[in-house]
Order: C-alpha cells, then sequence, then structure tokens
C-alpha cells in the first residue's frame, strides 16, 4: 500500500507542493526574524567586522581571477564576432558592458555562493547539531543577533566592494588582451571604454551584488540553522546552501535587470 | 502503575512543572510530566536512554517549546514570556550540555567568559580574569584559557562546560549527563565539583544521569521517568526501599523486570 500511494504521481506531486510550501513558510519567517533583528540593539559588531573580513578579504583572490579570466575572454570572443563587421572599436565598450553590469556581479555571486555560502552552512549546521546554538541561547545570547545579523549584513555589505574589484580586474583583463593580442592602440581602448560607460551600469551592478550577498549568506544561515541529524544533515546542509544560493543569484540577477533596464 | 507525585511544596518551589506533554510528530516523548524543585535542592532525574530526559530539561530551559501543561520558573509561568523576558528568565539559568557543546571557535576563556562578555556586559579584561577564577574552581590551569576546546581531552571539556555553566553564578544549574562518558575517577571529580560548586553558589540543581554513583553522590532528591512521566521521585535516603518495582530494577540495572527494553521490536 505504501509503494502504491509513493509511486502515485498525484500524491508525489501533492507532498512535493506541500512540502516546499511549508518550506517557503519557515524561509520567510527565518527572514523575516533575522531582518528584525538587524535593526534591533544588541549589534555584535566585532563580529560584523570578523565575517567581513572572512567573506571580502579571503574572497577577494577568487573574485580577481574569475574577473581576469571574464575579461581575457570577452575581448577575444567578441573580437572574432565584431571582426566580421569591421566594429573592432566597439569591443572596449562591450567588455566593459558585460563585465559590469552582468558577468562582474554574476561570476562574483556564483563564487562566493560557493565559497561562503558552503562555509556559512556548515559552520551554523555544526552549531546546531553539536548543541551551540541552544548553548548559546542558555546563555541569554539570540542566535539570531550572534550568528545571522553579522553575516547577513556582512554579505550586504561585502559583496558591492567584491563586484566592484572584479568589474576594474575585469576590464583590466580585456584590455590586457586587447592591448597585447589584438593590437589596440593602449589610450584608444581606455578611451572606448570610459566613453560609452554610463554610471548606471556599474551602479546596476552593484545593486545586484548588494542582493546576492544578502541573499548568499540568508541561505547559508537557513540552510545551516535547519540542519538536524549530524555529519550527514550539515552536509546536506551545506549542498543545499550551495545550490540554492546559486539559483537564487541567477534568477534575482534577472528580476534585477528586468526592473533596472526595461521599459 | 505505582505513582508518586512530587511533593507539594509550591510555595518554596523554584521549578515546578504540571503536565507537561510533548511530542515530536506521532512520537510522544513526555506524557504529562510533574516535578518539582526547591530551592537550594538538587534533585537528579534518572531513567533509561532515551526517555525524555533531555526533552525535559529542554523544555524547561526553554530551548523546546512543550506541547501542553505549565512550567514555573519562580513561580512564573513560562508558556506566556516573549523572547525578551525568555531571555530574562535565561539569565537564571546555567546549563551543562551533555556533549559539553563548547564554542570551537573561541578559546577557552571566551567560552567561560561568554555569559559574562554577553549577557552581564563586563569588560573584557575584567571578564578574562573572572574566567581564570572560575577554570580554577573546576582544576583548570590559567594556561588553558588560551587553547580552543578541541585541544581538550574529553574529562577537561567537561570541566570547561561546567565552568561555563556556572560562570554567571547562576540561581539554577542544570547538569545534563555530566559523568556520561568519563573514566570512573575522572567522573567521581566532577560529582565532587557539582557537589561542592552548587553548594558554594547555594543553587539550585537540577542533573540527568543513568549513573547510580553519580546519582548518590549529587542528589538530595531524585526523580525517576519512565513511560514519558515521573513515576517515583522521594529523597535520596528512600530510594533503596522505594517499593517501586521500576525503580528498584533501574537502581540495580537488572535488564528483566518491568521496564523491558525494546530490543527486538521496531
Ligand atoms: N529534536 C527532536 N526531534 C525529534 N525527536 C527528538 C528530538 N529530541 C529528542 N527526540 C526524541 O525524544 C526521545 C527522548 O530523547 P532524550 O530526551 O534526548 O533522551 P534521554 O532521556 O536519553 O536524554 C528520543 O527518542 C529522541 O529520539
Ligand atoms: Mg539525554
Amino acid at each position: 500500500m505504501k509503494l502504491d500511494l509513493r509511486l502515485n504521481p498525484l500524491a508525489l506531486i501533492g507532498r512535493a507542493f506541500l512540502s516546499s510550501l511549508s518550506s517557503a513558510g519557515r524561509l520567510f519567517f527565518f527572514t523575516v526574524e533575522s531582518i528584525t533583528h538587524c535593526v534591533r540593539p544588541p549589534f555584535f559588531s566585532r563580529l560584523l567586522l570578523n565575517q567581513i573580513i572572512e567573506i571580502g578579504y579571503y574572497s577577494l583572490p577568487v573574485v580577481g581571477l574569475t574577473g581576469i579570466f571574464a575579461g581575457m575572454v570577452l575581448a577575444l570572443q567578441s573580437h572574432t564576432g565584431f571582426s566580421r563587421f569591421a566594429a573592432e572599436s566597439a569591443i572596449p565598450n562591450v567588455v566593459a558592458l558585460s563585465i559590469t553590469r552582468e558577468l562582474g556581479p554574476v561570476l562574483a555571486g556564483l563564487m562566493v555562493a560557493g565559497r561562503v555560502g558552503a562555509a556559512m552552512a556548515a559552520e551554523i549546521g555544526t552549531m546546531r547539531v553539536t548543541e551551540q546554538i541552544d548553548a548559546l541561547k542558555t546563555l541569554s545570547t539570540n542566535p539570531f543577533k550572534y550568528l545571522i545579523v553579522p553575516r547577513l549584513l556582512a554579505g550586504l555589505i561585502t559583496l558591492p566592494f567584491l563586484v566592484l574589484v572584479a568589474d576594474i580586474i575585469g576590464i583590466m583583463g580585456g584590455y590586457l588582451v586587447g592591448v597585447y593580442k589584438l593590437d589596440f592602440n593602449a589610450t584608444a581602448y581606455l578611451d572606448n571604454t570610459w566613453d560609452f560607460l554610463e554610471p548606471m551600469d556599474v551602479i546596476s551592478g552593484l545593486v545586484k551584488a548588494a542582493v546576492f550577498g544578502f541573499l548568499i549568506a540568508l541561505m547559508g544561515c537557513y540552510h545551516g540553522f535547519n540542519s538536524k541529524g549530524g555529519a550527514q544533515g550539515v552536509g546536506a546542509a551545506t549542498t543545499n546552501a550551495v545550490v540554492s544560493g546559486a539559483i537564487l543569484v541567477l534568477v534575482f540577477n534577472y528580476v534585477i535587470t528586468e526592473a533596472f533596464f526595461s521599459r | 502503575m505505582n505513582e508518586t507525585h512530587a511533593p507539594e511544596g509550591q510555595s518554596a518551589a523554584k521549578i515546578s512543572c504540571r503536565g507537561v506533554t510533548k511530542a515530536f510528530g506521532s512520537k510522544r516523548v513526555l506524557t504529562g510530566v510533574d516535578l518539582d524543585v526547591n530551592v537550594g535542592e538538587s534533585m537528579v532525574i534518572i531513567g533509561g536512554s532515551g526517555t525524555g530526559k533531555s526533552v525535559t530539561i529542554k523544555c524547561i530551559l526553554g530551548l523546546i517549546r512543550h506541547d501542553t501543561g505549565s512550567i514555573k520558573i519562580d513561580g512564573q509561568e513560562v508558556n506566556s514570556l516573549n523572547t525578551r523576558e525568555r531571555e530574562e528568565i535565561n539569565r537564571k539559568f546555567g546549563m551543562l550540555f551533555q556533549g559539553g557543546a563548547l564554542f570551537d571557535s573561541l578559546p577557552v576563556w571566551e567560552n567561560v567568559a561568554f555569559g559574562l562578555l554577553h549577557a552581564r556586559k563586563v569588560p573584557r579584561r575584567r571578564a578574562r580574569d573572572m574566567a581564570v577564577e572560575k577554570l580554577a574552581m573546576v582544576g583548570l590551569g590559567p594556561d588553558v584559557g588560551r587553547l580552543s576546546p578541541a585541544e581538550l581531552s574529553g574529562g577537561m571539556q567537561k570541566r570547561v562546560a561546567l565552568a561555563r555553566a556556572i560562570a554567571t553564578e547562576p540561581e539554577i544549574i542544570f547538569f545534563d549527563e555530566p559523568t556520561t562518558g568519563l573514566d570512573p575517577i575522572m567522573a567521581d571529580v566532577i560529582n565532587n565539583l557539582i557537589v561542592e560548586i552548587t553548594r558554594k553558589l547555594g543553587a539550585t540543581a537540577l542533573s540527568i544521569t543513568h549513573d547510580m554513583a553519580s546519582v548518590r553522590k549529587i542528589a538530595d532528591k531524585v526523580a525517576m521517568i519512565y513511560g514519558g512521566k515521573i513515576i517515583w521521585s522521594g529523597s535520596i535516603k528512600e530510594i533503596d526501599r522505594s517499593g517501586n518495582p521500576y525503580v528498584e530494577q533501574f537502581i540495580h540495572g537488572r535488564a528483566d523486570g518491568p521496564i523491558q527494553m525494546q530490543v527486538r521490536r521496531l
């Protein structure tokens, strides 16, 4: 009988629907509670600083590397395309636009989702299963304030800076390929980059970054906080944090692009 | 079933539970716990593994929300408290977790000083000195303070956890299986520390254990939990002539008796 029920597609769909509803509800309340604790004292500024260093400083190498290679390959590929229309002069601008609007925030977001989202879920998940979160409560310290808020704020604050770095390094990557491989004149390349780049291109990317940073940290904290069942549970939480963080980055990338640039 | 309720010392009850129930899904763990712990008293809950001892004190601590029944701390009903008020009440508590639950991201001294630093807002230097003092109370030198919890042996971790539980000089201290997993000598050291420290602080203690040596050392009163209820409670002197077959089976550690281990059924 039990087997029948499991194989029944309607029951399967129903169960999946119900469980996704209830987890959406749980995530909603988790988010609301986190945000209310963001604005109510006491604040743990030391922990916020630690997290900013953890997320920001230690992600710099990864973000820099993805930035430079993205910029380089963009220059190379757009050269292939634009040289067919004798429109090589558009390459610097295409590189700058793509990096600042899309590739900078998205690639940095995905890398940070892997690095930081996983680390948060694993750390908080381990604290959950070893009762350290319960211990916090018995020591009259709210785990939202102590664990969640510093991470969410650090994500929100830090990712725009990382993306700014990725933007600069990415454009530099394009410049290197443009000047040393595609024989652009150095000043002409830079002029072409700046002339068509508008503040909104960069700003939209930074807004995306802030949203991504918050969402990545939220996923890491949420899955870690709700993990159960020992090492296996922590492993599952880590995977879920990374996957859902990456998906949210892509989804919100579209949503924010739509909000900024569609008329 | 031979049911004996906790004595009705209402006025002086530090902790008072009436008909507390808790189920996880379809699994009913607590089916009506009645328990009174009076001021300055050391109460020990005994019972087999998985009978809901930890769940009982987690309900009292507010770490798990019980389904029905009433829990009063100093006469104040905890059901109706908001998060803030709950945190206020938690200031009266110290808890030694079964697995230690030390914060592995912090050095030992900061673990011990955690409640002082964050809940009491004691300045760091002063908190550090107080932590060293508390470590000394559990027989650990000041150099241990700099280590990380992962570098300590099991017995040392228990002692650090004990030092953390008592650091804010709480009125009520909970000990969840303080001696489980320790060698008999270290277990006795911990038992002595518990007795000594609760006396010194004049604290009320609620402990959980299934180690009878520990019970005889630290208990003023004993309560036995079985089937989600307190089935017997009385003073430590009465435990050997409780006349309760469940208690007798437990304290003599016999496999046959009214308590049947579910080894074959699933
Ligand atoms: N958070 C939880 N979720 C589901 N079941 C739980 C939870 N905590 C405890 N239980 C169940 O409650 C029962 C009692 O657990 P516990 O109080 O830890 O036992 P013990 O008396 O050994 O301390 C166990 O069967 C355990 O599986
Ligand atoms: Mg237990």
